[in-house]
């Protein structure tokens, strides 16, 4: 009787092709742990997932036409809502876009300004990329730290320029007012308070066991790949190798702008195997390059760097305010006892002064010049690009505002690095994504 | 709470059943996630430890309309999005409350000239019991918004007086019908009548010169 | 490379194919005929010294007057540009390609002009063709799934178009 075959190949054994059936996930415009209004449609078989399309469009809210009829200083709002978690970066980007088409020089303390500002906002967006991260992971007490470093930001931003998110400071020409006085001294305090506070956030999700096993070896972007999408900041990042000779791809060291040349920063690629970064922590075992929690790792260490530059700015802008304060105490004190000819003349002179080096902010031409300009700036999501069309003629309105953001097409490597995972990876790796709806959708 | 107060000791309370009942629903009115952008961010510190909602019963966010019965529509609705917010309202139980929280959702906030694809206010889509305007509008604005809701439940009359059932018509809507010269089954064509009619009726926009 | 010397390797390949550049453009840019511009961004890209892997951005830009009082005085005749922003990963130059085409194919107001898409060539262009179709009406021939992103399927009408007009309404909610 033992026929000594396979009940595969024993003729007699009929075998059903038992195959579950494929489903469509949806993922729908409202959902606690898409970021914001995305819509993801995913065909899994079973828990494995074979597609993830994503739809946009929720929150699309024409911010390129709107661009076409109103003059540059009046778009600036508009750019602020676009990535609202990082409003300040927003504006610095839009700003660079109409200085570069009508070849605007910027005095050196508004350069200083925009830094420290830019780099606070990028802490702040961080941190909320993290704490949102760990929502989306079930942890609830990050959130929560995340926030409560946040609000002390927001306190600093607030007593910049009147608001808490939506901020509009940074304006073509400059930042719209001089730091209050004082504020040095405030923010330099509350980054000697937020140094030991990362160690908490390290240890409360870097190393924590339980999110190395949801993050590590998840979603792994390779280098190619985010390349030919054009995935950039810390997407691209988390998958270049320092050992394998790959530049770090940060904008602020490719091609600086306000004056990054001049600070001492490192832009962080892995590997973090050794002693090249000052990392508190290497890579766990079982996390590979381009996964999320390289991802991760490599926004909390950009805090660090950003922290460092701030205090680098924080150190130029206290000699440039004393300059320009003390010019102008002299100034006030001399203006008396001047004959009219030698006061105008003096004025003068601290009017160059001011707009050369001094000053916060210089008038922007009433007139858009005609042609066109594109310019990338390192935002907290990647590199944020804007190409601004002046119309030909004494326009006040451009032809064309275009907003290139960063999370859309970091985005668009969803379905590639998704494919094969669980559903309860997609969060995880939608999170380490850190996509910004307004940006996407505009 | 009425002329038995104070009759009896301290651990003993007396009240009527409506007041019992909308106390019980002020304290513990549980929102809906529903941040749509900026303002979801400022929902979102509302929930953190500064500005807590908690404090007002109302830090548990459900993730599905099935369990809240406070929508806080925060951030722009657009005209993709419309249709999925009066689904989610319709699907949430009765008695639901709706904040529009932000000037989008108040009456399109900036978006509202050149916002082609912009709601012009959420109530044109959900019925809303209180709007908090701001762009976004601070945490404790949304804290005041919420107390003004609870205002609202400690003054319902549940029990003793019949609550109209149907939702009521919110204040400057109703479903737009155009007449049949600008209508049309095709889309493409019903485009065009209404692009040719608004090009005719230009002047009707623009106003007089003094 | 600088601009002049990219513009000149082209040019030693394609001659005539490249329509005019300029170079004193705050952006340099060559503008290619839409046919040839599958070809143009393969040598660009697969060239070790040019060596452009990275596209940016896609824009599409609609040139037109809107008002026919002040359309002889606008500068530019009527069209419909497609910008490509191009990058090179080990090079670090920048290029500007643009592709001119009329507002309207064969001018039947309706007909969409054309483009040869990018996706065999980059990935970016995937999701940059929809927008620039859904958003600026081009379309791009050789596209998998051409279909509108950030509009709803649904929608009429091309936005980011100068003669676009605004909607009454959308299935019931008042659009102005």
């Amino acid at each position: 009787m033992a026929t000594a075959t396979h009940p595969t190949q024993d003729q007699t054994v009929i075998e059903f092709d038992v195959r579950t059936d494929e489903m469509l996930v949806n993922m729908g415009p409202q959902h606690p742990s898409t970021h914001g209004v995305l819509r993801l449609v995913l065909r899994t078989d079973g828990e494995i997932i074979s597609e993830v399309t994503p739809h946009l469009g929720y929150l699309h809210r024409c911010a390129e036409k709107i661009g076409e009829n109103v003059t540059p200083i009046q778009y600036i709002p508009y750019t602020d809502r676009m990535d609202y978690l990082a409003g300040m970066n927003m504006n610095l980007a839009y700003s660079l876009a109409v200085e570069k088409l009508c070849g605007m020089k910027l005095p050196e303390k508004a350069q200083v300004i925009r830094v420290i500002i830019g780099e606070m906002n990028r802490i702040a967006s961080h941190l909320v990329g993290m704490g949102a991260y760990g929502l989306d992971l079930g942890t609830f007490s990050p959130f929560l730290y995340a926030f409560r470093e946040r609000e002390m930001i927001l306190d600093l931003f607030e007593e910049v320029c009147g608001a808490r998110l939506t901020y509009s400071y940074i304006t073509i020409g400059g930042a719209h007012d001089d730091l209050p006085d004082g504020w040095a001294d405030r923010c330099q305090k509350f980054l000697d308070y937020l140094k030991p506070r990362i160690d908490e956030y390290h240890a409360l999700l870097t190393t924590n066991h339980i999110f190395v096993k949801r993050t590590a070896g998840i979603g792994i972007l390779s280098k190619e790949l985010a390349l030919s999408h054009g995935c950039s900041g810390p997407m691209l990042r988390g998958s270049l190798n320092r050992k394998a000779g790959d530049i770090a791809w940060d904008l602020r060291k490719l091609e600086p702008y306000c004056g990054y040349e001049n600070y001492t920063f490192k832009a962080v690629i892995p590997p973090f195997d050794d002693n090249y970064y000052e990392v508190p922590y290497r890579a766990p075992r079982g996390a590979i390059i381009g996964d999320c929690w390289h991802r991760f790792y490599v926004r909390m260490l950009e805090v660090i760097e950003s922290i460092k530059l701030v205090e680098q700015a924080l150190a130029k802008y206290r000699p440039l305010r004393e300059e320009g304060d003390r010019l102008r105490a002299e100034y006030e004190r001399k203006k008396d006892g001047l004959s009219p000819a030698e006061r105008k003349q003096e004025e003068e002179k601290l009017n160059t002064a001011f707009k050369t080096r001094l000053g916060h902010r210089i008038e922007p031409p009433r007139h858009l010049s005609p042609g066109e300009a594109y310019l990338e700036t390192e935002c907290p999501r990647g590199a944020m690009g804007f190409y601004v069309v002046g119309a030909p003629g004494k326009q006040p309105v451009p032809l064309r505002v275009r907003a290139k953001s960063s999370s859309f097409l970091n985005l668009s490597v969803t379905n590639a690095i998704c494919s094969g995972c669980l559903i309860a990876d997609v969060p995880a790796i939608v999170g380490s994504i850190d996509i910004v709806m307004g940006e996407i959708d505009r | 709470m009425g002329w038995l107060e104070g009759r009896f000791e301290e651990s003993v309370m007396t009240t009527t059943l409506e007041q019992a009942i909308n106390w019980a629903r002020e304290s513990s009115m549980w929102p809906m996630t529903f941040g749509l952008a900026c303002c979801a961010i400022e929902m979102m510190a509302t929930g953190a430890s500064r500005f807590d909602i908690d404090r007002f019963g109302a830090g548990a966010f459900r993730a599905t309309p099935r369990q809240a019965d406070l929508m806080i529509v925060a951030g722009t609705v657009n005209f993709k999005m419309a249709a999925r917010v009066r689904r989610l309202y319709n699907q949430m139980p009765d008695p639901k409350f709706v904040i529009a929280m932000g000037a989008c959702t108040c009456g399109g906030g900036p978006y509202y000239k050149y916002g082609y694809n912009v709601v012009k206010g959420v109530d044109l889509v959900v019925p809303v019991d209180v709007y908090v305007p701001g762009c976004p509008p601070r945490p404790e604005a949304l804290l005041e918004g919420l107390m003004r809701i609870q205002d609202k439940v400690r003054a319902m009359k549940d029990l003793t007086r019949g609550q109209p059932l149907e939702v009521p018509i919110p204040s400057r809507t109703g479903f737009t019908l155009l007449p049949p010269e600008l209508n049309d089954p095709d889309p493409q064509k019903a485009v065009e009548k209404q692009n040719a009619w608004a090009k005719r009726n230009k002047e009707l926009g623009t106003p007089a010169k003094a | 490379m600088t601009a002049t010397d990219l513009v000149a390797r082209l040019e030693e390949k394609f001659g005539a194919k490249i329509k005019s550049k300029n170079l004193q453009a705050i952006d340099p840019f060559v503008v290619v005929e839409a046919v040839d511009l599958l070809d143009v961004c393969r040598f660009l890209k697969e060239n070790a010294d040019l060596g452009f892997d990275l596209l940016h951005d896609i824009s599409g830009v609609d040139y037109l007057e809107p008002d026919p009082k002040k359309a002889p005085k606008a500068g530019f005749d009527p069209h419909v540009e497609v910008v490509y922003h191009l990058q090179s990963f080990k090079h670090l130059h920048r290029l500007v390609v643009k592709v001119i085409l009329p507002r309207w194919k064969d001018d039947t107001p309706g007909q969409l002009p054309e483009v040869p898409s990018l996706t065999p060539l980059y990935g970016s262009a995937d999701w940059h063709e929809r927008e620039v179709y859904d958003l600026v009406g081009v379309y791009f021939p050789g596209h998998p799934n051409l279909t509108r992103i950030l509009l709803s399927e649904d929608w009429v009408g091309h936005p980011l178009r100068k003669d676009y007009e605004f909607p009454l309404e959308y299935h019931g909610i008042r659009g102005r």
